[in-house]
């Protein structure tokens, strides 16, 4: 988020725009945007080929299952229809996509301080008061006005910090950790794991977050006007509105 | 309100779903997609040794139960009769690009110095199964017939049948000479059982286990997959559009 002011307000009540998501970060989320619903929809079509969990290294038909999961219905996966071989086709192709725009985006952020800058939450932000704060403007719906919109808040830098750096590297790892000749190139990668099956718990724990944190982002971007939110994801610019104390 | 909410969601998410079919059906599209198991075969490759084992496990690892998947018992009258004769008159033909094709009697397969590896085994649906394998490994059985410099693959020509097809499956010499590729014709120190692919079958270690095929008669080396059966390297990949590199 770079504050860079673009129009000079011409009275006290006017709002302001200010570019808010650069171009890597918005070419990035509208990758993401398609890649991780394809990602989510194969692969709840390659989990109906075989809807068991387990831990450790083995697990098939015979050993205990810590999860069994249901089979889920055609509109949520790709293809709709049973087809482990077609899912797969999407589901390896697009992992490269996925993979590749991580460590591309990984990279590019550390590189311009995107990280730094605006991820990263500050000494202060961590407080535990400061979180409780945070929590209770969200719950009451009070959103960041002003200013203070500029920058991501604490829950926001909390959130995207998970899902950046925690659950995405972890689903492209979990993925590799599974692929029988990366066993052979890699053998600490599936041991670090806990085991293959184990790693194929981990991948569908993390994609269940990663689902769990789109159904609360689009619910965000509702409630804090979408129109500006995904106009500023799409164009960059963002209008601020004046906050209460300021007017 | 918010009925006609997840009615909304439903509906963008099946007009979604049926863009992704119609994408799915179209052979263009397809190719594109396909294209990635060039690209995971060549970075797997880069980045493993050639002869990087697959891990090897202790007895105390294995499944207490190895399951069998695909065919448990081929439909056809010759191998009914085999199973009656509990094997005694299988052989194993190697030709195709060889300088001295090969009717192997299984018993002198068993016969041969053999390795044996506590490996895990990955099917493509997801699940695991660690066993205990018995085998000769390919390399000995294609230096005795003299492999041809031309050959690029080694094909498996099985016993079971799907429907009219015949089960088939390839490999490229990289894994054909992998010190773990063996002829299995024991697991977890018995013969092999008719469900795990009696009485011979393939352990390929780094990939899937469609891969690994049952009940063989016939190993033949080749230039080009083009020509045999459906012209995929499988017939999981002929019949389903299945990878022939099994990378994940």
């Amino acid at each position: 988020m770079d504050r860079i002011e673009i129009d000079e307000p011409a009275t006290a009540e006017a709002s302001q725009v200010v570019v808010r998501h650069r171009l890597g970060t918005r070419i990035w989320h509208w990758v993401n945007a398609v890649t991780v619903f394809v990602m989510l929809m194969s692969g709840l079509m390659i989990s109906n080929a075989h809807p068991r969990l387990y831990w450790g290294n083995y697990g098939a038909n015979f050993d205990h299952a810590w999860l069994q999961l249901p089979r889920f219905p055609g509109w949520l996966t790709i293809p709709s229809y049973y087809s482990l071989s077609g899912a797969r086709r999407w589901h390896l192709a697009f992992a490269w996509l996925f993979a590749a725009g991580l460590v591309i985006f990984l990279l590019i952020s550390l590189w311009n301080r995107h990280v730094q800058r605006d991820l990263a939450p500050t000494r202060d932000e961590l407080r535990p008061r400061h979180i409780w704060h945070d929590i209770k403007e969200h719950a009451r719906l009070n959103f960041p006005t002003g200013e203070a919109a500029t920058r991501y808040n604490t829950l926001q830098k909390l959130s995207y910090g998970a899902v950046i750096f925690v659950l995405l590297p972890l689903l492209v790892l979990s993925g590799l950790a599974m692929a029988p000749a990366m066993s052979a190139a890699w053998p600490w990668l599936v041991e670090t794991f806990g085991g293959r099956q184990s790693a194929r718990s981990i991948h569908f724990l993390c994609a269940a977050a990663v689902g769990l944190f789109i159904i609360l982002h689009l619910i965000m971007v509702a409630l804090a006007g979408p129109v500006n939110e995904i106009g500023s994801m799409i164009t960059g610019r963002f209008r601020l509105r004046k906050g209460a104390e300021q007017q | 309100m918010i009925s006609r909410r997840k009615f909304i969601a439903a509906g963008t998410s099946g007009i979604l779903v049926a863009g992704c079919d119609r994408l799915d059906r179209s052979e263009t599209f397809r190719g594109i997609l396909r294209s990635s198991e060039g690209l995971t075969m060549k970075a797997q490759r880069l980045i493993t040794p050639r002869d990087a084992l697959a891990p090897e496990y202790s007895a105390a690892d294995m499944s207490p139960i190895f399951r069998s998947n695909g065919t448990r018992l081929p439909n056809t009258n010759e191998y009914a009769r085999h199973l009656t004769e509990n094997f005694a008159n299988w052989r194993v033909i190697v030709d195709g690009l060889v300088a001295s094709p090969l009717s192997i009697p299984i018993q002198k397969l068993r016969a041969l110095p053999h390795r044996t590896q506590i490996t895990r085994h990955d099917c493509v649906e997801g699940w695991s199964a660690i066993g205990k394998w018995h085998g000769v490994p390919l390399a000995t059985i294609l230096g005795a017939a003299g492999l041809s410099t031309r050959a690029k693959y080694i094909v498996f020509h099985c016993a079971d049948r799907f429907g009219a097809r015949q089960y088939y499956e390839s490999i490229d010499l990289i894994d054909a000479f992998h010190p773990q590729t063996i002829l299995a014709w024991a697991m977890n120190d018995r013969l092999l059982p008719v469900p795990n692919g009696a009485p011979l079958r393939l352990r390929v270690e780094r990939q899937l286990g469609y891969k690994q095929a049952k009940y063989i008669q016939r190993i033949e080396a080749v230039e080009s997959l083009a020509g045999v059966y459906g012209g995929r390297g499988g017939y999981w990949e002929d019949t389903n559009d299945y990878e022939w590199y099994a990378g994940i």
